[in-house]
């Protein structure tokens, strides 16, 4: 169980003042529930996620992890704790593996067959990815479900994706929807928190935070936050969103 | 093999991954003497009788056979200059595995300066490896100067793989070739300096014939003090391809200076270049670490991908 406890973040701006991104944010992820943090651009989500995973420290409040306050630790120690994080742009690697990134995910030694298991959860036929670099030659959609079968092979405590569904094609998006799904009916002891605009993300979440001008807009169960969302762009449709050609409002 | 102790086995490990005897012909320099040679029905080596070196004649039609001669030198003070010529012949196909570790417990430097020249014949393929490794902690320099020079025939393929990992504190690299029409040759080098290591690496290729091409590849990365040269030019004198590339991971107060060199003197040569020189990206550094690693095992698993 991940708890926020009056988290506050400010950098200093160009004035030479301070600007606050996140405003005394506090927030419960419980185990065995999926989260989904949403609202407009800019409003802190991404933030949010380094603070939890150490990226950023904030400058007021508490993180606990388990009951553990992970406040003062960085993120190598919050991730052999249990947090895992999907990156919204995931990072390339001259050299490495999809194989080596996958072992270093897991933390063992894996097999190479152990790995196939996670590409193939990801959808992505693994023989052909598995000896590959994580180099500019993959796309930004195999880049994506790559990124998110190292969580899977990671087992975090707490699962953060951001955007997960940014920069992938729609066939990606609808298989990226049955691994969240999946993920959501096999966590136990675990918690996941997505930020994400979409619609068909939120949906199957638990709970659903709106995060707006980096403070807690409004909080709850899906059933009650969702329908007042609908429409607006912290949750739009998956075509709408996933081709900028097609522009925001319009439908495909 | 007999004759080499535990140290020089493990410098054998280091540059040519032997274990034991090698399969197929061999000559095994250890402190300036021969301690093995082995030549087949296909492959002879002799030794030179007027400078200190071999000739390595492989037969035409030579297939899938492979030549090893790797140096080791664990004296210190100990400084040689051995020519090793290689006449390969027509439409062979051979892989030729050298390299030169020097362990140097010693005040004294240690120093091997190895000129290889390969004679290719039309249509023939090699694959040549060459490692570089250094090791002990005395006073004394490891220091390598390795000369190569490629004279490729018609329709002949050169590939070279140069390694030069650790412990090697001056090191002069010198390739040239000349290839004649339809020959190509890919070079891939990767180099990594560290402490007060100097490395310089120097290219210089002729593309002579129509359809010869080259690709001339550099990796490396240079930790603490250590400075690095790196000054690759190919020279278009025909309808040709070739590129050249230079990708550098900088480190700590390295240096490194990247020349790239073109020189086409015919309208149908297309040449290109590429040079990158850069730190290791934040960004991946905080990936692995999302992955649990301390950022210093970050940087490792990077520079052991990036020189892989």
């Amino acid at each position: 169980m991940l708890e926020l406890q009056h988290i506050s973040f400010q950098v200093p701006d160009d004035g030479g003042s301070e600007k606050e991104i996140i405003r005394d944010v506090s927030l419960t992820v419980p185990d065995g529930r999926l989260i989904a943090v949403t609202g407009p651009n800019g409003g802190g989500k991404s933030t949010l996620a380094k603070l939890i995973t150490g990226i950023e420290k904030p400058t007021e409040g508490r993180i606990l992890l388990n009951g553990e306050d992970i406040t003062p630790l960085g993120i190598t120690e919050r991730a052999r704790l249990g947090i895992g994080f999907a990156f919204q742009q995931p990072v390339r690697f001259k050299g490495i593996r999809v194989f080596d990134l996958i072992r270093i995910a897991s933390g063992k030694n894996i097999s190479i067959s152990d790995a196939c298991d996670y590409l193939s959860s990801v959808g992505l036929c693994a023989r052909d990815y598995v000896d590959r670099e994580v180099n500019a030659s993959l796309s930004g959609g195999e880049l994506k479900r790559i990124e998110i079968a190292t969580i899977l092979a990671r087992k975090p405590s707490l699962s953060v994706f951001d955007e997960p569904e940014a920069g992938i094609d729609l066939w990606s998006f609808q298989n990226l929807i049955e691994v969240f799904r999946h993920m959501r009916e096999t966590i136990r002891e675990s918690s996941i928190l997505i930020i994400s605009h979409q619609e068909r993300i939120l949906n199957i979440a638990d709970e659903i935070v709106v995060l707006r001008d980096g403070a807690l807009a409004e909080s709850g169960a899906r059933e009650e936050v969702l329908p007042s969302l609908i429409g607006t762009a912290a949750a739009v449709g998956e075509c709408e969103r996933l081709d900028p050609l097609k522009g925001a409002k319009k439908p495909c | 093999m007999l004759k080499l102790d535990e140290i020089q086995k493990r410098l054998l490990r280091e540059v040519a991954d032997l274990h034991e005897v090698p399969e197929g012909a061999y000559n095994i320099r250890s402190n300036s003497q021969s301690a093995g040679r082995k030549s087949t029905a296909h492959i002879e080596i002799t030794p030179k009788t007027d400078v200190s070196g071999l000739d390595i004649r492989i037969l035409p039609g030579t297939k899938n056979e492979s030549v090893h001669i790797p140096v080791v030198m664990t004296q210190s003070g100990l400084k040689e200059l051995v020519y090793n010529d290689f006449y390969i012949g027509e439409d062979s196909d051979v892989v030729i595995v050298a390299g030169c570790g020097i362990d140097n417990c010693g005040p004294q430097d240690s120093e091997h300066d190895g000129i290889h020249r390969f004679y290719v014949g039309k249509n023939a393929r090699v694959k040549y490896v060459e490692k570089h490794y250094g090791s002990g902690n005395g006073k004394g320099k490891r220091i390598l100067n390795p000369g190569t020079e490629v004279y490729q025939e018609e329709g002949s393929s050169v590939e070279m793989e140069m390694v030069q990992i650790k412990g090697v504190d001056d090191t002069v690299r010198t390739t040239t070739a000349q290839l004649k029409a339809g020959a190509k040759l890919v070079v891939r080098e990767r180099l990594m300096t560290h402490g007060e290591q100097n490395a310089v690496s120097t290219y210089e290729v002729f593309l002579n014939g129509e359809g010869a091409s080259a690709d001339v590849v550099s990796r490396s990365v240079a930790r603490d003090d250590s400075y690095q040269k790196f000054d690759a030019k190919i020279v278009g004198n025909a309808a040709c391809h070739g590129h050249t590339e230079c990708d550098s991971i900088i480190m700590d107060r390295g240096r490194i200076l990247a020349v790239p060199g073109l020189e086409a003197n015919s309208v149908d040569a297309a040449l290109v270049h590429e040079a990158a020189i850069g730190k290791i990206a934040g960004d991946q550094i905080v990936k692995l670490m999302t992955l649990g690693l301390t950022e210093a095992e970050a940087e490792e698993q990077i520079i052991n991908g990036f020189l892989r």
